[in-house]
């Protein structure tokens, strides 16, 4: 039996092949590490590490253009580095996937992680985008579905928030 | 090829050479001049000239050439717009699309919002980042012969190439492409991809 507890990282894979996701752009975050590892392990996934969120914004639109799929990965601080990049598939009306690990949300022990993890959601809303969270691990896959489904159904940015509840707090042995 | 005041080369003139007998090549062109550069050249649906989205023309050649690595993808940019993303030439660099070109029209200046200067106007050198970062085809164009190497280079999928062209700084006149996006994104997938585009 699978063990949403554990496995929410293996679910989300799975969502990506079903919906034939190419272009995986993410800049780390130690809770995407386990699906990181499964997409570099996929000969048809393209992996491409960024040096900061809001090139791979730029990169699926391209993939888009081309007629590729492709998600971006982050942590919520990084969704502070994409807001006017955001602009990109508003105005020309094109799918953005988002799949994004909260720090400063819930037992966060960095005060710096804070302000961005607090602002999240409202600064994803404020740019246009539909979000939707997930607190429990078995609510993690049908959220990152219904995003999936929405960004390429629907043509817009839409993101998932996998709450700090879901990944554990990074405690730096406190 | 004319040269301007300055000596260097008229940019609609290198944008023309660029884009001639094109075949498949795609084409995008960075927020401001290059865009209305790459629409004076001919406003066709293998171009996407920008309205916004400043630093990442680029990034978007990256993803559209490796979704589409049979195709040449040209991004013809300015100095600005390719130093507010500067970054993305290491993402490049790493990914190594032959497909792929980078080409910043570098006239020192930002264009759009008075002709302020860049920081390449003060000796920094966009091409010697690139070689830095990894590209392996890493040129500085300054003559129409070296233009016409480079749109060679650009068909023979030799890639990626990073480009930096030094371009007279006087205005030329606008020629605007459409500026509802969403047009500018379909007609261009539609060209690469058929009318199956608009049932992905």
């Amino acid at each position: 039996m699978p063990d949403a507890a554990e496995d929410w990282p293996d679910e989300i894979y799975g969502l990506l092949k079903e919906h034939d996701i190419r272009q995986v752009a993410l800049v780390p975050d130690a809770g995407h590490s386990r699906l990181i590892k499964r997409c570099l392990a996929d000969n048809d996934m393209r992996v491409v590490t960024l040096t900061t969120e809001e090139e791979g914004i730029g990169m699926l639109f391209g993939a888009w253009l081309g007629g590729e799929k492709g998600v971006l990965l982050m942590q919520s601080s990084g969704v502070g580095n994409c807001i006017n990049m955001l602009s990109v598939p508003i105005a020309h009306r094109t799918p953005l996937p988002m799949i994004v690990t909260m720090r400063g949300d819930y037992g966060e022990f960095n005060p710096f992680q804070v302000p961005m993890g607090n602002a999240t959601q409202q600064v994803l809303e404020a740019m246009g985008t539909l979000v939707k969270r997930a607190d429990a691990p078995e609510d993690v896959a049908p959220t990152v579905n219904a995003t999936l489904r929405m960004a390429f159904n629907t043509y817009r940015p839409t993101a998932t928030l996998i709450g700090q509840r879901v990944i554990g707090a990074k405690t730096f042995g406190k | 090829m004319r040269t301007g005041p300055t000596g260097k080369l008229l940019r609609r003139d290198v944008v023309a050479e660029l884009l001639r007998d094109r075949g498949g090549l795609l084409a995008i062109g960075g927020l401001g001049a290059p865009a209305w550069d790459i629409t004076a050249a001919g406003d066709v649906p293998e171009n996407l000239p920008l309205w916004g989205g400043m630093g990442a023309a680029a990034m978007m050649g990256l993803g559209l050439a490796l979704a589409q690595p049979s195709r040449p993808v040209a991004v013809i940019t300015g100095d600005g717009e390719m130093l507010m993303g500067i970054g993305s030439l290491a993402t490049i660099a790493v990914q190594r699309p032959r497909n792929l070109a980078i080409i910043v029209l570098d006239n020192e200046h930002y264009g759009e919002t008075g002709m302020q200067e860049t920081a390449t106007r003060h000796g920094v050198d966009l091409a010697a980042m690139a070689r830095g970062a990894g590209i392996g085809d890493c040129r500085l164009v300054r003559t129409a012969e070296e233009v016409t190497f480079l749109r060679e280079a650009i068909h023979a999928g030799t890639g990626p190439i990073f480009a930096q062209v030094k371009i007279d700084e006087a205005p030329v006149p606008l020629v605007l492409p459409p500026r509802e996006a969403s047009i500018l994104q379909a007609r261009m997938r539609e060209a690469v991809l058929g009318p199956a585009a608009h049932l992905q």
